[in-house]
This record gives C-alpha cells, sequence and structure tokens, in this order.
C-alpha cells in the first residue's frame, strides 16, 4: 500500500447500549487522505462521523483499529490536529484577539509577543474580524464565534484540520457567507482539512472528495466520491458547472435511497465513484451498490 | 419625572426620617409635672425606668467616636477605628489563611473525583459544626486567645470556598477543557489558564459568602475571647450600661460588613464572564 499522508485502518467503535449487550457504532473504518485535501464526510445522525472526528482529534479511543499520519501513530490530541467545534469553543473570558493569541502561544512558545500578535492579527483578518479584536465571544454573533474559531485553528497550521459540522448552527445567510470566507481561506493556505457535514451543497462546494457513511448501527465508510470541479471555487457561480449537478445528483440519491445498506469495497477502502464522468448515480437506486456504474476499488 | 435612582434616593431619606422620628418620639422621658423632689434630681429626674438612648443620643456620640477614632486610653477605653482595626485584622488573617488552603484542595477536589469521594465525608461532617464550637478546643491547643479567634475566622471562611472551588472546577465546560487539550497544554497551564479563569466566578461567590460568614463570627468570637475587636466593645459598653456606644458599635459593625462585601462584589466583577 502506498503510504498516505493520513492512513485510517480498521477503525471501529463499541458502546454498551444499556441493555447489557454491545453497539457497534462503526465498524471498520479505512480511508485515507493526501496532503492538501479537502474531504467532507457525508452521514445520517447516529452513524458516527462526530467520534471518527474526534478520535482524529485524540479526544476520543476508538475501540479498535489505527490511525497513523506522517508515518507516526496518533495517540491523543495533538497540535498536529487543529479541531474547529461546532459550538465555537471559544474561551469567554478573552477577547477575540487573545482566545487567537492563546492558540498561537501553545503552538509557537518561543515567538515574541510582537510575532505571536502580529501572525494572530493577520488571521483575524483573513475571515474578516480586524476590527473586533479586543470584543469578548459574548458581543460576537454566532457567525463571527464561528470565524473567530476558524481563524484560530488555521492560526495554528496545523497539519490537519478537522471541522466538526461549524456551520451546523449558523443561519442559512451567515452560512453561505462564512462558507465563501472558508473557500478563501483554504485557498490561501491549502490546509488538509477533514470535515463533517450534512448539507451536501456545502459539501460540493468545499471538498475534493466526498465520504458517504452508510447508516449505523454497524456504519461503515461506502463511497469516496470524487469532486471533479475547478478550483477557486464560489457558490454564485459554481452551479453553473454541469459537474455540479451530476454530483449532487449522486450524493442525494445515495442519502435518499442507499446509505441503508451501501458496502465499502471488498478490501475495505470506499468505493471510489467519479460523477462527472457518467457514474449515474440515480441508476444505483438498488440496493446492491455493486451495480453502481464506475465504481471501482481505491 | 427624575431618574429611578433620585426617586429611589428620596425615598430613602424619608424612610430614614420617619424612623429616626418615630425612635426619637418614643424614647422622651415623661415630662415632670411637678417640681423635683431632691432625691428625683439626684437620680436624674422622675423617670425610674431605663430607656433606650434617643437617635439623637446616638448621632452625638458617633460624631465624638468618629471625630477621633484612633484614641488609645487604656485596655478598656480605645477608640472605634482601633477596635474596628482588631476586628478587620483578625478577618482578614484567619481568612487569607483559609484561601490559601481552601483554593488549592478544592481544585484538587474539583479535578480529582477520586479526591472528592474520600474527602467528601469529611467535609460534610465538619462544615455544620458552629465555628465557636471549636473555640474551648482552639484555647487549649494554641493557649492565645487571640490566636484562637483567628482559627475560628480560618475554620468558618473555609468552608464556603473549599466547596465553591470545588464546584467550579469540577463543572468547567468540556469544550474549554478539550480547547486545551487539542491546544497541547500541560495540566498546569490547563489549571492556570483554562479552568481558574473560567471556575472564576464561582470561586468569588464562594470568598464572597466566606468573608460575610467571617464577619458575623468574629463579633461573637471577640465577645468570648475579650481584650479587643469590635465585639468585645459592644459587651464592654453593655457592661458599663452605655447604650448609646452599643447602637453605635452595632451600626458601625454593619459599615464595615457592607464594606468587605462591596470589595469582595468589586473583585467577583473584575472576573465575571458571559457565554
Amino acid at each position: 500500500m502506498s503510504k498516505s499522508f493520513l492512513e485510517v485502518d480498521g477503525l471501529s467503535k463499541v458502546y454498551p447500549d444499556g441493555e447489557g449487550g454491545l453497539l457497534t457504532v462503526y465498524e471498520d473504518i479505512k480511508f485515507s487522505l493526501e496532503k492538501g485535501e479537502f474531504v467532507c464526510i457525508i452521514g445520517h445522525s447516529g452513524c458516527g462521523k462526530s467520534t471518527i472526528l474526534n478520535v482524529l482529534a485524540g479526544l476520543d479511543e476508538a475501540t479498535s483499529g489505527n490511525i497513523v499520519m506522517n508515518g507516526k501513530e496518533v495517540v491523543g490530541p495533538s497540535l498536529d490536529r487543529g479541531v474547529v467545534f461546532q459550538n465555537y469553543s471559544l474561551l469567554p473570558w478573552k477577547t477575540t484577539l487573545n482566545n487567537i493569541v492563546f492558540a498561537v502561544q501553545a503552538r509557537w512558545p518561543t515567538w515574541s509577543k510582537e510575532k505571536v500578535r502580529e501572525h494572530s492579527e493577520r488571521y483575524l483578518k483573513m475571515v474578516g474580524l480586524d476590527h473586533a479584536l479586543q470584543r469578548k465571544p459574548s458581543q460576537l454573533s454566532g457567525g463571527m464565534r464561528q470565524r473567530v474559531s476558524i481563524a484560530r485553528a488555521f492560526a495554528t497550521q496545523p497539519e490537519l484540520l478537522l471541522l466538526d459540522e461549524p456551520f451546523g448552527a449558523l443561519d442559512a445567510l451567515t452560512r453561505g457567507v462564512i462558507q465563501d470566507e472558508l473557500v478563501k481561506i483554504w485557498e490561501e493556505t491549502r490546509q488538509t482539512v477533514f470535515m463533517i457535514t450534512h448539507d451536501v451543497d456545502e459539501a460540493i462546494l468545499l471538498s475534493d472528495r466526498i465520504f458517504l457513511m452508510s447508516n449505523g448501527p454497524n456504519a461503515r465508510i461506502a463511497e469516496s466520491v470524487k469532486v471533479d470541479l475547478p478550483h477557486p471555487r464560489a457558490r454564485s457561480t459554481i452551479f453553473q458547472n454541469p459537474n455540479y449537478h451530476k454530483t449532487r445528483d449522486y450524493l442525494v440519491d445515495y442519502l435518499i435511497n442507499r446509505s441503508e445498506s451501501a458496502l465499502p469495497g471488498p478490501d475495505g477502502t470506499p468505493r471510489v465513484v467519479e460523477p462527472a464522468k457518467g457514474a449515474d448515480g440515480s441508476e444505483g437506486g438498488t440496493n446492491d451498490s455493486n451495480s453502481t456504474a464506475k465504481a471501482v476499488n481505491a | 419625572m427624575a431618574s429611578l435612582n433620585v426617586r429611589a434616593a428620596l425615598l430613602s431619606i424619608s424612610f430614614l426620617i420617619l424612623a429616626l422620628g418615630l425612635w426619637e418620639m418614643s424614647t422622651q422621658p415623661p415630662e415632670a409635672d411637678q417640681n423635683l423632689t431632691e432625691y428625683e434630681m439626684l437620680m436624674g429626674g422622675v423617670e425610674q425606668e431605663s430607656r433606650v438612648p434617643p437617635p439623637s443620643a446616638v448621632i452625638k456620640l458617633a460624631w465624638e467616636e468618629l471625630s477621633n477614632p484612633f484614641y488609645d486610653a487604656g485596655a478598656n477605653d480605645k477608640g472605634i477605628g482601633i477596635q474596628l482595626g482588631y476586628s478587620v485584622y483578625r478577618v482578614l488573617t484567619g481568612y487569607l489563611a483559609a484561601m490559601a488552603i481552601a483554593l488549592p484542595v478544592g481544585f484538587l477536589i474539583g479535578m480529582s473525583p477520586l479526591m472528592y469521594k474520600a474527602l467528601n465525608p469529611y467535609i460534610q461532617v465538619l462544615r455544620p459544626i458552629s465555628p465557636l464550637a471549636w473555640m474551648p478546643l482552639a484555647l487549649f491547643i494554641i493557649q492565645d486567645s487571640d490566636a484562637s479567634a483567628i482559627f475560628v475566622i480560618f475554620i468558618c471562611s473555609i468552608w464556603p470556598m473549599l466547596l465553591n472551588t470545588a464546584f467550579g472546577v469540577a463543572n468547567v465546560r468540556q469544550d474549554w477543557i478539550n480547547v486545551a487539550r487539542t491546544h497541547e497544554l500541560g495540566h498546569f497551564r490547563t489549571a492556570l489558564t483554562v479552568i481558574l479563569p473560567a471556575a472564576a466566578p464561582t470561586i468569588l461567590t464562594g470568598m464572597r459568602i466566606s468573608i460575610g460568614i467571617a464577619w458575623l463570627v468574629i463579633v461573637a468570637a471577640e465577645m468570648l475571647v475579650g481584650g479587643t475587636g469590635i465585639g468585645y466593645y459592644v459587651w464592654n459598653e453593655w457592661n458599663n450600661l452605655d447604650l448609646a456606644s452599643v447602637i453605635f458599635s452595632i451600626l458601625m459593625i454593619g459599615v464595615v460588613g457592607m464594606l468587605l462585601d462591596l470589595a469582595l462584589g468589586k473583585a467577583q466583577k473584575l472576573v465575571e464572564y458571559t457565554e
């Protein structure tokens, strides 16, 4: 197997189900990420997306399986893996600027005060918050708070950035604006990002690949859908590309008709699907995911 | 229409005047309806019944006392400032000692469920004990009345601080702990830069409760140990049957207690945050 930047192999999570038995949320999760990729993961509630992300972050432990990043096993949390939480998780007693400074200081303890401040301000500027440096999180709107949280994660320049439904709590208009900002900041930094979302359009706008999970319990990552759209992308123009609609139709069909019983390829890795190259997802509406056109193994 | 503050102040002052007026009127001795006998003149009037002094007498005394608060004319005749100073000194010493123990131990209990379970039974037994019940034991062991009073302050102010610190630390939101973890902060840095500021408002609430209790207890403790302090002063003036002084010192106890509470309230404001 070629060595990817991040290799996840055989990950599973088992909880006691509260009735003396065991509940396997997901099992045998196997995938890899390349450096500089933006990957979204979509699946119905209860398939364990958030737990996978927490395990990647080192905040939770998998029951079995292992994760190797850059040739090193992932154990516990690390500054190499930055996290943006759905509920922002800013420290409310610190100002906007100091929330970033806090992270930057943790990342580079030897930096001078001026350098830390200058670096922090640059990232706040990237998300358009250079006017609110001295405000406390409680004085910011939800959208602004999530921007601070995103700036904090990007400012530490982690090798892998984990976003846990970062726009889940925002209204649709704000969500669109921040998506655009995330596109912009990603084009500038080309961070490796692994993101959870429920929003098909958001996933297409942002990702290079989209992982589709089957429903839990015993969820798997069944397919890896390539998003064949040129960078840089913009919300205002992306829908003009016919590949956008092909990809979207494929994803929606999967989520509605096939997520119940979809399975990964025989070797456990997600089936690679390229809807833009004529793979017509709507034909795969049967329960047999093998019938999906152009589904090949990674 | 004047602002709410102005109206409240006016109402406050009218209540005060009304209360003082009623008090003044109810404490007037009855007029003598005939010339005083020689005996009555010797005894200070027809009135044989002792009365609470009127507010005018208390205000007159307060003026005298407060215009020279720090005079020292021997063991039983010291200015109100000196007496209050002794009490504040005892309260602050005992209180700071309690802080030095309660904050670290509270942190430990808050962060470790094991320590919480191990120490909780002792805390639950020791906490409801009236602080004055410790006094005989303290006097016997320490053999110094002043230090015993300080010990009683220590023991009464430790519990609210300890329990609030433990509660505040144990209930820091997991999200913030996760932020510390993903930023690779060590235990010590996490405690200092995340848990302490997150729990600070709860800790300060405990400290504010403690200073209130300490000020309540010092008066009683000083009545017992005697010698100096505002509690001793009240009791001493009672023995002198100088009720004007008793009322005046009661008011001063209230004023100083309020100032201590205000100080802690200000400190609380400094560490407060809204989520």
